[in-house]
């Protein structure tokens, strides 16, 4: 690999053959060069020379210091302005800082800037952004691609090399997928590994911050400094985050890998079903038993999903009403008023859209029918894997059911773009961890990605088969 | 006892229910860190979480779900091991969430029931069907500028407990004693101040009327009253509005009413059809609430005696009446200087009854003229004990006693010293009292030839000319019974 891996960068910094100084500027000078992707919603190369100034003057050893890291505009950020990708937040800034980027500050990482995403984190393309499409490095000069979504900046980010790691928040695939289009590692860890405090909610019960690197190791190293018990998040777990990097292990002999064969979708693209089988042959090989399983509420995941998020949506913006902070409409005679020209202004058409689903699926006499339907489902899906993983140490599928599409494809098909995240939901319905790794190209040469899935708190052994599989792809 | 009320045709009951908000007594919120003193400045208690800034989350308060599980246990009621919050969807300027976490099919106490005591002795049980914790909203503020609202979000988040009544409530003072009732045992607890000024106890009347033996009517609520005065007002009002419309061939129709103070009027604030859908659904911030039965057990053997436990152990231990117990018990700190007056003295536990009349209607009525409360009466329980030990040991008459009492009350001296300063020892010598009433029958030998003559009332004459000799003084028997004696002997 010709990128400059973390874990690499980490040993050069220690070893004095660069300085934070020299490494970040050479990023600042990538990220001006790429301006045209459209990859960050804010950034300021004074900020980030501040953040340097400081660094050298702090002695103390800390783990990522220096490091250039890209930080999904969801998260709530003190020094920066957090926007959501959307007009109702275009001039906030936060008092606060979220849990996840307080620790890697901790950690004396600098922030390269605030990455560009689907407008509260809804889409699969970064294409509902109030500040503009992010183009996907990978493209063609003359055909832009859609980076994937939500997480589509950070995803871009690391992909043209704009910093070494990124952080991105994964609802229903909002990690996964973009890593996926991009060719980058995404991990969407367990829910609760990590808090969701100061990360602007989309889905609570869903929400889950994670991490794009350039590789598994460099993952596995991020991921350990963003995750662990946070009290100002109820759901947040008491568990022990293990040291994932010095526990890598890429031998897999002895282990079972589950196939769910509900993954076999009819109009899944050749190349996708080879790459898996690839996978599969290369697992094999390793000495893992192949072992076929069964999902049955798969095929249920996606309206599940569509009816759980967007009522937890509809929720969770509706403080969004131009009282206290952010946008407020000129347009004013009465509180109705204030709220429906601040709201109907402020968002944007598919935060729109889901917010009336939401609300819908919410309403009385339609509660049962739905709400109460999906949670339901999403139990009966959550105990399939259970069912399986007592039959299986991992699952392996692919992460998307294409490559990166054009950027105005799909743009208003609301429900093909939903199906981008048909094997990336049902995980997130039930709470796993879940990473992509780039693992093969499509007939032009697009990465493809593919998914392992694991225990709940299992990120280790999810870590282990995936630098196994990126090992022998390499 | 007749509940009903007079229509222009016929006789008519109500039935009344009421969802009684108390303000959970906590130094923070519900689910956040935020102080909830009363009368701060504006917006000065107000967490990142009470306003509601993108990605924050409440964290559950353990001490407010202590307060509710306590309050449960005070209310007879069932305590749910595993209850869940949930959000209730409605915008408004002061509800910064866009919803409120209130829990809604699983509160956290379930049925319970509370006994109200009649004067006559009777008394009644109403209901409870359930208490469930919720945050409370902000205040808007219309009348600081013309054409502004401002909000104030010092009470946004604070805990409250809803406690909702089956409706078994008949009259407005019914309705009274109910809350009454339940301000006292909150009280006792300790769960919440019971200031209904400063808005920490208010309550939601749902009312209805019926001819007896019908099924319940059509009812309307009447929303957010912060006095037992308002609250009775309103009920009257209300029902006299329901009886009119139906008493000339209308309906009444469903709907959530607002009380009018100034003109002791209800109007309409919304209809049915305008109620909100508050698509309630279960907050995913927050894990279910699960308190295991040790936990319970342990909140509940940290209860002290309640209202009606005291009323029952003073109803055996001093032969009150039902009533006297109530009134004693309606607030603890009646019955707590009513305990303290008793126990200054191991003799008065024989006079409780005079002790109970002395607090409840004497040292009361004194308060109520002074505008001053029990809690900081110039009186101590222990020199009430000894006035009422003077008259028990007929030292002085009941007569002197009140007069005593109001000058222990302005002065603050005891009622010792003010016997002894004026010498208002009562006269208990026999040679000295007949002595007074020659006095009195020899000035007066055309009333004692009268009384002779069968003049039975002028005896009260007698008394009182030799009351007046005496200043008051002499004991009213002994005076009395000489009396009849001398005079009968002139016969």
């Amino acid at each position: 690999m010709s990128k400059s891996s973390l874990k690499q960068t980490l040993k050069d910094l220690e070893t004095k053959k660069i300085s934070i100084r020299e490494l970040n500027q050479v990023y600042l000078k990538r990220i001006k060069e790429k301006d045209n992707l459209n990859v960050f919603i804010h950034f300021s190369e004074e900020n980030v020379l501040k953040q340097m100034d400081n660094l050298e003057k702090d002695n103390s050893a800390k783990k990522l210091k220096g490091i250039p890291i890209a930080i999904k505009d969801l998260f709530c950020t003190k020094s920066m302005p957090t926007t959501a990708a959307s007009k109702i937040l275009e001039n906030f800034n936060p008092t606060y800082e979220s849990f996840v980027t307080q620790k890697l500050l901790d950690e004396g990482s600098i922030f390269v800037g605030k990455t560009n995403l689907d407008e509260f984190a809804m889409g699969s393309a970064t294409n509902t952004s109030f500040f503009g499409n992010t183009i996907n490095p990978l493209s063609k000069e003359n055909e832009p691609l859609a980076p994937g979504g939500s997480s589509g900046g950070s995803a871009a980010a690391v992909a043209a090399d704009l910093c070494l790691g990124a952080t991105g928040t994964d609802t229903g695939g909002s990690i996964r997928q973009p890593a996926s289009f991009c060719g980058v590692v995404g991990i969407k860890p367990t829910y609760g590994l990590c808090s969701r405090w100061g990360i602007a909610a989309f889905a609570s019960s869903l929400d889950q911050a994670g991490i794009f690197s350039h590789n598994v190791e460099d993952a596995s190293i991020l991921l350990q400094s963003i995750a662990g018990f946070d009290q100002r998040d109820s759901t947040s777990a008491k568990v022990d985050i293990p040291n994932y990097f010095e526990n890598l292990d890429d031998d897999l002999n002895g282990k079972t890998v589950g196939i769910p064969k509900e993954y076999s979708i009819d109009g899944t693209p050749m190349e996708i079903s080879q790459i898996w089988e690839d996978a599969i042959k290369v697992l094999e090989k390793k000495g893992v038993k192949i072992k076929n399983i069964s999902l049955p509420h798969s095929k249920y995941a996606l309206p599940t999903y569509y009816i759980i998020a967007p009522a937890e949506a509809s929720s969770n913006l509706a403080r969004y009403d131009g009282v206290k902070y952010g946008f407020r409409s000129d347009e004013i005679d009465s509180l109705d008023e204030m709220y429906e020209n601040t709201r109907a202004q402020g968002f944007g058409r598919e935060v729109k859209r889901r917010i009336l689903i939401g609300t819908y699926v919410l309403s009385a006499g339609y509660y049962d029918a739905y709400y109460l339907k999906a949670q339901k489902v999403r139990k009966l899906i959550a105990d399939d894997f259970n069912k399986a993983f007592k039959e299986c140490d991992f699952i392996v599928t692919p992460t998307a059911p294409s490559a990166a599409f054009p950027l105005n494809e799909k743009q208003n098909d609301p429900i093909k773009m939903y199906l981008n995240d048909v094997f990336t939901v049902p995980a997130s319905l039930a709470g796993l961890p879940g990473i992509s790794i780039p693992f093969g190209k499509d007939k032009n040469n697009l990465p493809l990605g593919i998914q392992i899935l694991g225990k709940h708190f299992d990120e280790q052994q999810v870590f282990n088969a995936a630098v196994s599989l990126e090992r022998s792809y390499e | 006892m007749n509940n009903l009320i007079k229509g222009e045709k016929h006789d008519w009951e109500m039935v009344i229910g009421l969802e009684i908000h108390a303000q959970v007594k906590s130094n923070s919120k519900l689910f956040s860190s935020s102080s909830t003193k009363f009368g701060s400045s504006p917006n000065s208690q107000v967490s990142l979480v009470d306003a509601a800034m993108p990605g924050m989350l409440p964290v559950i308060n353990k001490y407010c779900v202590e307060q509710a599980v306590k309050t449960g246990v005070g209310l007879n009621a069932k305590i749910n091991n595993y209850s869940v919050f949930d959000r209730k969807n409605y915008f408004y300027a002061d509800l910064p969430q866009g919803y409120q976490i209130s829990q809604y099919k699983y509160p956290i106490v379930g049925e319970g029931k509370v006994t109200i005591d009649f004067k006559d002795g009777t008394s009644k049980d109403i209901r409870i069907v359930r208490l469930h914790l919720e945050q409370d909203a902000g205040k808007s503020l219309h009348d600081q500028n013309p054409s502004k609202t401002y909000v104030d979000l010092n009470r946004s988040g604070v805990a409250l407990m809803e406690i909702v009544s089956e409706p078994d409530i008949r009259t407005p003072d019914e309705a009274g004693m109910y809350i009454s009732k339940i301000r006292s045992i909150l009280m006792y607890l300790d769960t919440c101040d019971g200031n209904m000024q400063e808005g920490s106890l208010r309550a939601d009347v749902n009312i209805s009327v019926r001819k007896p033996g019908d099924e319940y009517g059509t009812r309307c609520e009447i929303k957010n009253l912060n006095s037992i005065k308002f609250i009775k007002q309103a009920i009257n009002y209300e029902a006299k509005r329901q009886i009119e419309i139906l008493e000339s061939g209308g309906s009444i129709e469903q709907n959530t009413m607002l009380f009018n103070t100034s003109t002791g009027k209800t109007r309409p604030m919304r209809n049915k059809e305008e109620a909100h859908d508050y698509r309630y659904f279960p907050d995913p911030d927050l894990l279910p609430l699960e308190i295991s039965k040790e936990e319970i057990g342990k909140i509940k053997s940290s209860i002290p005696e309640l209202p009606d436990e005291l009323k029952n152990k003073f109803i055996e231990t001093y032969k009150l009446s039902n009533y006297d117990a109530s009134v004693l018990t309606a607030e603890k700190q009646t019955s707590d200087y009513f305990n303290e007056t008793i126990y200054s003295d191991s003799e008065l536990k024989n006079h409780a009854k005079i002790v109970v009349n002395w607090i409840t209607s004497e040292l009361f009525s004194l308060l109520n003229k002074n505008n001053q409360d029990l809690n900081n009466s110039p009186v101590s329980p222990e020199n009430l004990g000894l006035l009422i030990k003077l008259i028990s040991t007929n030292e002085i008459s009941g007569k002197i006693a009140k007069e005593v009492l109001e000058d222990m009350f302005s002065s603050g001296k005891t009622a010792r010293q003010i016997v002894d300063e004026k010498g208002l020892q009562q006269v208990t010598d026999q040679g000295e009292i007949a002595k007074v009433i020659d006095e009195v029958i020899t000035d007066n030998p055309k009333m004692v030839e009268q009384y002779l003559a069968g003049k039975d009332k002028l005896l009260g004459f007698f008394v009182g000319q030799a009351m007046k000799l005496t200043k008051g003084k002499a004991n009213p028997k002994m005076l009395n019974d000489i009396l009849k004696q001398k005079l009968n002997k002139k016969n």
